[in-house]
């Protein structure tokens, strides 16, 4: 057990951190959280970027454009920019953190050459059409047809809760190519399909979210042709490519994000100190846990990152343990940070009550606590299968 | 950065394991509740294998390791439910005379409470007027004691290994009896209500096993503190979850899982306590 960081890893946090020194000072000021096209011109320049300076894709294979980093760097590259408070993946999160991975492993070259640079160089942003209105946590029940016609598949049906899908180039997409029969498993007909989002056929409406802003949309699809050439993958195993999918997701998703909230933790008891709700030993203890709970969080993420190098690079099973108590103990936080604001918890000029707001959506997004737990007992305990 | 354990570190960690299924089986636990005192001669095989004498120095006759191995033992030892003042007399070690090789027991009064005050040889601290208690734990004597509390980092840190090891096992008994007890014609742990009890444990012995081996390694007073207070937290609702996925049968004196239940509670009394570890942690934001 080594938590020490090698002479290698040390000069790579070390170019890092003077890179971020000169970079970010020369990003345009933040735009407005809640204005999409805005915040996708300001996560798209950042994405630009760290192209330029090589550090797009870091932890994408070579193969793929990318630096084929080890885990351990890319854990090094989340938490320096993250303590620099470099932004976040942000409009760019499919593309990178998912549809980039699944088409690297799992795309032909001429789909790598076709998909993966625009996505390093910020040029183009990714959505994920998987969920429908009908299959959410099941999603393998999802009904959107596609049809083969000639070269390409007619695609009819709806999703939604697609995140950015306003603003994206690109969708990830499943569809049904093969009807769900009574004698066979639903999620055998399923394809994964890359949408160009300016195909005719498709619409776009907005949804509004309980933080009041329109970061996810539902999806209309009227006979959008989608070329064959697009599909990832066989046809009627997109099943299978999406597991990889997945595990990219949840593998590395929230790493910056733990170390984002030890900084909130730290600023919440300076609030406190100053506005006397320090002297309340409940709220005192509380954020006293919660020091506890975020160090044990990222010591986790360490041990997760370092069975990974271990295994090869693949993101283990551990992000769903990860996940579940990630995605609470945030809730956790910013509930705290309430008790703490008193009253002006209820501003939504603060950041902290906005970040409450967003908090929410973390024990339902990327597979709700309850699903987690079924994967975590199913999967890792060896539980039976539940119908 | 490589946060795994080392080929020795697990070698260390099952020749622990095979040590006490030979001389501290179920069989021998259980007569161990029936029959309650130390057994000398387990102690001094404890003594044999360096378990007290793990982190003195070679030079010393010690083993010569560090404080992970330390914790990879001790957490074997809260798995397998073993009794003694075992914390103390691991830290008293190469001071106290028979410690090292367990020819001697030692305590310690840690504050309010002080256990395996009339077994041991030795005792460290305050026990004036100490007044003994009727122990919900069957296997850990205990007297009222006022001294002070004694705040050694690492004590807490050991007895935070044994709560992440007994939190494993309740896990583990938990999904045992999930798989084989059958009800409504299927086995218990296909339904979800079981299920996500049983993943709700390994969920806080895994955040507790990361925060307990880093604080190993950091030797950090504060991460200490935070690995004891989730390893606490693991270990008393981990057997409390497991009581619960015993139905009836985990009511009986019978089960185990009592037994974790008790233990984890004098040990989350022990050392520091979570309101303590919750201060320390608020002090150091
Ligand atoms: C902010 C946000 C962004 C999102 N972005 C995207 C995106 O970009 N692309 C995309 O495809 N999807 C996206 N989603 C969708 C998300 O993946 C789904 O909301 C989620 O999987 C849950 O599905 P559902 O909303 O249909 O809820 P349901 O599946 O209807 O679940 C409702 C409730 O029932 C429970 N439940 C359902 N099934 C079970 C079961 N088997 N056992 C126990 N409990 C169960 C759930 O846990 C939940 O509490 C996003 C969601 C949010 C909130």
């Amino acid at each position: 057990m080594d938590l020490t960081y090698s002479e290698e890893e040390e000069a790579f946090r070390a170019r890092l951190r003077a890179w971020l020194s000169t970079a970010l000072p020369e990003l345009p000021p933040r735009p407005d959280p809640l204005d999409w096209p805005a915040r996708r011109a300001y996560d798209t320049a950042w994405q630009r970027m760290l192209y330029d300076a090589g550090y797009a894709g870091l932890h994408w294979p070579e193969e793929a454009g990318g630096r084929g980093a080890t885990p351990t760097q890319h854990l090094i590259y989340l938490e320096e920019t993250e303590k620099a408070g470099a932004p976040y993946v942000g409009a760019n999160f499919v593309g990178l953190l998912h549809a980039g991975p699944t088409v690297a492993a799992e795309g032909t070259p001429g789909q790598r050459a076709r998909w993966l640079p625009p996505v390093l160089r910020g040029d183009e942003i990714w959505c994920q059409g998987f969920s429908e209105p009908d299959a959410g946590s099941d999603l393998a029940a999802l009904r959107t047809r596609a049809v083969r016609d000639g070269d390409d598949y007619v695609v009819t049906g709806s999703k939604i809760w697609t995140s950015h899908a306003e603003v994206a180039d690109w969708c990830e997409l499943l569809v049904r190519t093969a009807p769900i029969a009574e004698d066979t498993p639903k999620h055998r007909g399923i394809t994964w399909l890359a949408m160009p989002m300016d195909a005719p056929g498709i619409t776009v409406r907005p949804l509004r979210t309980l933080a009041g802003s329109a970061e996810f949309a539902e999806m209309f699809l009227d006979e959008v042709r989608v070329p064959v050439a697009n599909r990832v993958g066989a046809e009627n195993d997109g099943w299978r490519v999406t597991m990889v999918t997945l595990s990219f997701e949840r593998g590395t998703a929230f790493v910056g994000e733990v170390v984002a909230c030890r900084r909130t933790l730290a600023e919440l008891a300076k609030t406190a100190q100053r506005n006397g709700s320090w002297d309340d030993n409940a709220v005192r203890r509380q954020l006293g846990r919660l020091n506890a709970e975020f160090t044990a969080l990222w010591r986790l993420t360490q041990w997760n990152v370092s069975a990974s190098q271990r295994g090869g690079g693949v993101p283990g099973i551990g992000g769903s343990v990860f996940k579940l108590r990630y995605s609470h103990a945030r809730q956790e936080l910013y509930d705290t940070a309430a008790r703490v604001l008193g009253p002006g918890a209820l501003d939504l000029a603060h950041d902290w009550t906005l970040d409450r707001l967003s908090s929410l959506s973390y024990t339902i997004a990327a597979g709700t606590s309850q699903i987690q737990r079924n994967i975590v007992a199913e999967r890792i305990l060896g539980l039976p299968k539940g119908r | 950065m490589d946060f795994q354990l080392t080929p020795d570190q697990i070698a260390l960690k099952s020749g622990m394991r095979d040590l006490l299924a030979a001389r501290f089986d179920r069989e021998a636990l259980r007569a161990a509740v029936e029959r309650p005192g130390l057994d000398r001669s387990l102690w001094r095989a404890l003594g044999d294998a360096g378990f007290f004498a793990l982190r003195l120095p070679e030079s010393r006759g010690g083993v010569g390791l560090g404080l992970p191995e330390a914790v990879l033992v001790f957490e074997e030892a809260g798995r397998a439910l073993l009794p003694g003042p075992l914390v103390a007399t691991h830290l008293a070690a190469g001071t106290e005379p028979g410690a090292a090789d367990g020819e001697s027991v030692v305590t310690w009064a840690d504050g309010p409470l002080t256990a395996w005050l009339d077994e041991a040889d030795h005792v460290w601290g305050d026990t004036e007027g100490a007044v003994p208690l009727r122990s919900v734990d069957p296997l850990t004597p205990l007297h009222r004691t006022r001294g002070t509390r004694t705040h050694v980092p690492e004590a807490a840190l050991l007895a935070a290994a044994e709560q992440l090891g007994s939190a494993s096992r309740t896990t583990e008994l938990a999904v045992q009896h999930a798989k084989e007890r059958m009800q409504f014609g299927r086995p218990i742990g296909a339904f979800q209500a079981v299920k996500h009890l049983c993943a709700d444990m390994l969920v806080r012995t895994e955040v507790a096993r990361a925060a307990v081996y880093a604080a190993a390694v950091t030797e950090d007073p504060d991460e200490i503190a935070g690995a004891k207070l989730l390893a606490d937290d693991a270990a008393v609702r981990g057997a409390r979850d497991c009581l619960q996925v015993h139905g009836g049968m985990g009511f009986t004196w019978e089960a185990d899982v009592h037994l974790h239940l008790k233990r984890a509670w004098v040990r989350a009394e022990q050392w520091q306590s979570a309101d303590e570890a919750a201060e320390v942690l608020a002090r150091s934001l």
